[in-house]
């Protein structure tokens, strides 16, 4: 479980939240309202009072790149430092899992100015899954899809949350898209966060 | 052996060289022929200032004196530092930072350069210190003011990029990847090209000007040799050092990127 208590940064409203295994949250919310610094505030990117918990364990008791290990923020843009897309993986992700994501088998040894966005953006969730993170803080994972991919991800994510017992924290813009992942919607609106009812 | 005494007159025609040049610059719409007029009208007045200030010290000799003049070297220096980086951290913070680094590693070179190596009688005579401790600031300035301002440059055009990288669970280390070797490499590669050279391309300053004040070659090769090491030393250990705490200053305790510090 993923608990946030008393969550603050920069002059944002105190954010205390919790997610079960296996359940994914979804905050919506124009841009610029903070939803995403609210994930890095989580991933401990940023600097932050109030403290986070990972099963019980508290943000501070982790060193900072085991936490960042397991409570994952993938960002809306996915960003690449070595030349070749392979390289930037720990294991080799699996075919079944390249394919079902519309991704060619050879796109490993591809060089990252090669990719088109939406590539970029699919790998760059492959590249936080293979981490193996027990908790996703995502960032619009599918802003740059077309509707197949889009579903594709999203079904992989869900796949993903269940069959590990993730806590998800989702972002989107997208109303359809919060109310089909999320069990619990939540909307960033004036500095604050608030429950959406339903 | 007497050298030639330059007088006024010779001066002026070396002069007209820049002048020449700024008046070409101008031509060219280039916009700095402003500058190098000043630069050399500077060079001049400060030149002819440090030799009266040299040869007062030379003639009185006292410690404390030569402590002052190693400090104001020093004190400049670090301006020098600060004034050049594109991006400087808040507060005081850059300045202290290229101070010390300065300071340490050019101060304990020429320590070590003149006791154990050169071993003047006594140890502070300024005929031996303040060349020795100004060719050594100079280029350690320049190579810790290169590598800071190039790392603060990298790390700040590649920030979303280092963002990701620690999201992804790296170490601030891992993160900052190759630039802080590259800076290192960068700063050096002028110190090493120039040693490389040396003698086959160019006579080095100090050494031209033993042999023109009619000391032997062979004895002003020797003087060359250890400041060489000595610049070498200076530049790569204050180097090291500076990119290190600067590192230090741009990550906090949670390994965060912290980039609001810089202005």
């Amino acid at each position: 479980m993923l608990r946030i208590e008393n969550l603050n940064f920069l002059d944002w409203e105190a954010v205390s939240l919790e997610v079960g295994a296996g359940e994914v949250v979804s905050i919506q919310g124009e841009s610029g309202s903070g939803k995403s610094l609210l994930l890095r505030a989580i991933a401990d990117l940023i600097p932050h009072g109030g403290e986070a918990f990972l099963g019980g364990e508290a943000c501070s008791e982790f060193s900072p790149t085991k936490w960042r290990g397991k409570v994952s923020f993938l960002s809306a843009e996915a960003l690449w430092w070595e030349d070749e897309v392979r390289a930037h993986f720990l294991n080799d992700p699996e075919l079944k899992v390249l394919q079902r994501l519309g991704l060619k088998e050879e796109c490993l040894d591809w060089e990252v100015t090669r990719l088109s966005m939406g590539e970029r953006q699919r790998l760059g969730l492959l590249r936080m899954l293979d981490r193996e993170p027990s908790a996703l803080l995502l960032d619009e994972p599918t802003a740059n899809l077309d509707d197949r991919t889009s579903a594709a991800v999203e079904g992989m994510l869900l796949d993903y949350v269940r069959e590990r017992a993730a806590c998800c924290i989702w972002v989107t813009h997208d109303r359809a898209q919060a109310a089909r992942v999320g069990q619990r919607a939540y909307t960033m609106v004036s500095k604050q966060l608030r429950k959406v009812a339903g | 052996m007497n050298t030639i005494d330059l007088s006024y007159w010779d001066l002026g025609f070396a002069a007209l060289l820049g002048i020449a040049l700024a008046a070409l610059f101008r031509g060219m719409r280039l916009g700095i022929s402003g500058s190098l007029l000043v630069a050399g009208a500077r060079m001049m007045i400060q030149l002819t200032l440090v030799g009266y200030v040299l040869r007062f010290l030379f003639e009185e000799g006292r410690p404390w004196l030569v402590g002052i003049m190693a400090f104001v070297m020093l004190a400049v220096a670090s301006r020098e530092i600060l004034a050049r980086q594109k991006r400087k951290l808040s507060g005081w913070r850059s300045w202290r930072l290229g101070a010390s680094t300065l300071f340490v590693s050019s101060f304990a070179i020429a320590v070590y350069g003149l006791l154990v190596v050169v071993r003047p009688e006594p140890w502070y005579a300024p005929q031996y210190v303040i060349p020795i401790l100004g060719m050594i600031i100079s280029n350690t300035m320049n190579a810790i003011s290169l590598g800071m301002d190039r790392l603060t440059d990298a790390i700040y055009q590649n920030r979303n990029v280092i963002e990701q990288r620690l999201a992804l669970g790296q170490s601030a280390q891992e993160a900052i990847g190759g630039y802080a070797k590259d800076c290192i490499r960068s700063g050096m590669t002028p110190v090493i090209n120039s040693m490389a050279t040396a003698g086959i391309v160019s006579l080095p300053g100090m050494m031209t000007g033993q042999i023109l004040a009619g000391a032997s070659p062979v004895e002003a090769v020797e003087y060359q040799i250890v400041i060489w090491f000595m610049i070498a030393g200076g530049c790569g250990f204050g180097m090291t050092v500076a990119i290190k705490l600067l590192k230090g200053q741009l990550f906090d305790e949670r390994q965060r990127l912290r980039l609001e510090r810089l202005r």
